[in-house]
């Protein structure tokens, strides 16, 4: 997917200028936020929860290499064939290699955002092969060839009447539009699609390292069928989605559909251990699992380790303000919001995704309700920090900084400009006491008046009551 | 091994550059964890049995839209199938797993049903299966694959029909899968843990059932002691 998160600011503005996006956006505030809220009440341990899967995520991370050793051993014992990939081209390599081994033509591909991450729909488009996505919101950013916009919800920007128009097109049928018939006429199709896969590429939400075994998540229970019917199941997951044992991972599943949808559970929670076993009436003849590091090692390393304690769960996108205003698309990238904010730059390099974390207000929603509690703003500000250390911003952006760091370094400028400042605009306000425009402001005083200031600074006042 | 195992392991190492000693502490604190079978936190709600995990699992189911039957015993249990799939025009042609506790429930003896046994057909209208287990906290099944249970039957037709002895329901995820430790050791191939039928709020965010696994799921609790 082509890098286009330098193009963040015309991007946000004409995703405000959008009904549509607008319309839908607006059903994700309502929704996901109202749905998550209840389920909490309803679960009075979940912060506590939160406590522990934080450290069941960290303890991983701290023994990476140890349980992925575990990992693999008790995977091969059960059958399946494991791989490692250092970066997103040989992950896409070896993905491919097995489907020619075997002269797949037609692969089903269940949502996974690190398939997303390492490019493999267009890989196995240009390898002449079929793809079909199963999950209905994937297949439906298929149909409109468009990345998706979301965590869980790719689809969430698509309205009800575009998807009738994208079917009808696609299927050469009118199923009728509302949302039961177009559901009905995407289980018809994708049904035939399922029946006639040579393989299928699932994700994995976890890996566990005590059985060697993989945990999907999904409420159409797209992944069991991807993964069930074809000879062939690939898994690609990256190397942090390990949990130490069932135990830990339950823990992590009591808060991941809460966190996401604000349902208690997902309707499909799927272990799987190795392939088809001696007897088994179905399943896969063959697993293949490719673990992918693509650079989480070095994030590993640095400051930024927090991150990988994400589950994918995008309550921190449905609680942004800024996200909820333009949407995913607008990041430029296939992670969005606040995880993608600082995801992004990582992956395709901070000079080319610098706007991404200047993308928020800082108000701390998204740390507030991550269920892993990572420190979302501070890992923002690190990539802040190296985006000025790289001198990425603007020259006028740096200057103006510059000088504003000079001042708020001298307390007694400071204050002498503060008040000159203060004084000043009360004077220039007039009877109105608020400003219409204002020069160097205008993005400012666009969409609302400036209040003049009343009464002085707040040290004034201080030194005043004080001297009383 | 593969040049990109070696790698990544070796970076791994390097970044962690545990002495000998810490490297022994850090083996010795990942074996006692993975020994401990404790759970780590049960919420409250959890903490049931009986007859109260019972009555847990069929509000929780209902509240996914599960449809709950009891039954008294397993010679019921034909009567409400076909009680069902009348009541939603589904055609009586059933495709049960070859599991004991449906060969002892007396299908082959009705004459108004057709019946077939074995993997699911993508044709088959109805899937009848056995849970290992039922979990309170969600209303959950917990499904195992195995020669008697294929795991497409419960994922395939658009009805699924699931039997679940009350004496294996119980209160959270992690007493289930003690059950699970104590009956296979390692896990089966495939473990489903299956909350309501198939759903969908890709379209309008608008929660639709039967995206792609069943449109109805109807949970038998069969209520014999020794119905497992």
């Amino acid at each position: 997917m082509e890098v286009a998160s330098l193009h963040f600011r015309d991007r946000a503005r004409r995703a405000l200028a959008d009904a549509r996006l607008q319309q839908a956006l607006a059903v994700v505030r309502a929704g996901w936020q109202d749905t998550r809220a209840r389920a909490i009440r309803e679960l009075p341990e979940f912060d506590e929860l939160r406590d522990i899967a934080r450290e069941i995520r960290d303890h991983v991370l701290a023994h990476l290499d140890l349980y992925l050793e575990l990992f693999e051993a008790r995977a091969r014992e059960a059958g399946a064939v494991v791989h490692y990939a250092r970066d997103a081209e040989e992950a896409r390599r070896i993905v491919l290699e097995l489907l020619e081994a075997r002269n797949a033509r037609r692969v089903t591909k269940s949502k996974s955002m690190v398939c997303e991450e390492i490019g493999l729909a267009e890989a196995i488009e240009s390898a002449g092969m079929t793809r079909v996505e199963t999950d209905l919101g994937e297949y439906i950013i298929q149909l409109a060839n468009e990345p998706p916009s979301h965590l869980i919800g790719p689809a969430v920007h698509v309205t009800q009447e575009r998807i009738a128009e994208l079917f009808a097109h696609h299927h050469g049928t009118s199923p009728g539009d509302s949302p039961e018939d177009l559901v009905a006429e995407a289980r018809r199709v994708l049904r035939q699609r399922y029946l006639e896969a040579d393989a299928g590429i699932t994700g994995a939400n976890f890996l566990v390292a005590e059985s060697g075994s993989i945990i999907t998540v999904t409420n159409e229970g797209n992944a069991e069928l991807t993964q069930g019917l074809p000879r062939l199941h690939i898994v690609v997951a990256s190397i942090e989605k390990l949990v130490p044992r069932m135990e830990d991972a339950f823990t992590l599943l009591r808060l991941l559909a809460r966190s996401a949808t604000g349902q208690e559970f997902s309707a499909y929670t799927t272990v799987v251990t190795g392939p088809k076993r001696e007897g088994d009436l179905d399943g896969p003849e063959a697993m293949h699992l490719v673990l992918v590091d693509n650079g989480r090692s070095n994030l590993l390393a640095g400051r930024l380790r927090p991150i990988l304690r994400c589950i994918r769960c995008g309550a921190c996108m449905n609680h942004c303000p800024v996200y909820l205003a333009v949407g995913g698309h607008a990041y430029g990238w296939v992670y969005v919001g606040p995880m993608g904010a600082v995801l992004t730059p990582h992956f395709v390099g901070i000079e080319r995704a610098y706007p991404l974390p200047e993308a928020s207000t800082f108000c701390g929603r998204c740390e507030e309700v991550c269920p892993v509690r990572i420190p979302l703003p501070e890992l923002m500000r690190y990539w802040r920090e190296e985006a000025w250390r790289r001198q990425l911003a603007s020259a006028l952006a740096r200057r103006a900084l510059a000088l504003w760091a000079f001042v708020a370094r001298r307390p007694r400028l400071y204050r002498m400009l503060a008040d000159l400042a203060t004084r000043t605009l009360a004077r220039l306000a007039g009877r109105r006491r608020r400003f219409r425009r204002l020069p160097f402001a205008g993005g400012w005083t666009a969409a609302r008046d400036l209040p003049a200031p009343e009464g002085g600074t707040f040290l004034t006042h201080h030194r005043r009551a004080r001297r009383r | 091994m593969s040049e990109a195992r070696r790698t990544l392991f070796a970076r791994l190492r390097q970044l962690y550059a545990r002495p000998p000693e810490e490297e022994q502490r850090a083996r010795e604190t990942i074996a006692a964890h993975l020994a401990d079978r404790e759970p780590n936190l049960l919420p409250a709600r959890a903490r049931v049995a009986g007859a109260e995990a019972v009555a847990l699992f069929e509000r929780m189911a209902r509240r996914v839209q599960t449809d709950v039957e009891r039954v008294a015993a397993r010679s019921e249990v034909v009567r409400t199938v076909a009680r069902y799939l009348r009541y939603h025009g589904v055609p009586q042609r059933l495709r049960l797993a070859p599991h004991p506790l449906l060969e002892e429930a007396g299908f082959a003896e009705q004459s108004l049903m057709t019946v077939a046994r074995g993997a699911a057909d993508p044709s088959d209208p109805v899937g009848v299966t056995v849970a290992e287990a039922g979990i309170a906290e969600t209303g959950t099944l917990m499904l195992c694959s195995s020669p008697q249970c294929p795991t497409l039957l419960a994922f395939l037709p658009e009805t699924s029909i699931v039997l679940l002895p009350t004496a294996q329901v119980v209160g959270s995820y992690e007493e289930a899968w003690q059950l699970l430790r104590a009956r296979y050791g390692q896990p089966p191939r495939s473990v489903n843990f299956i909350t309501g039928p198939s759903r969908t709020g890709d379209i309008a965010q608008k929660i639709t059932l039967g995206a792609h696994g069943p449109r109805r799921l109807l949970v038998i609790l069969v209520e014999e002691r020794d119905a497992a």
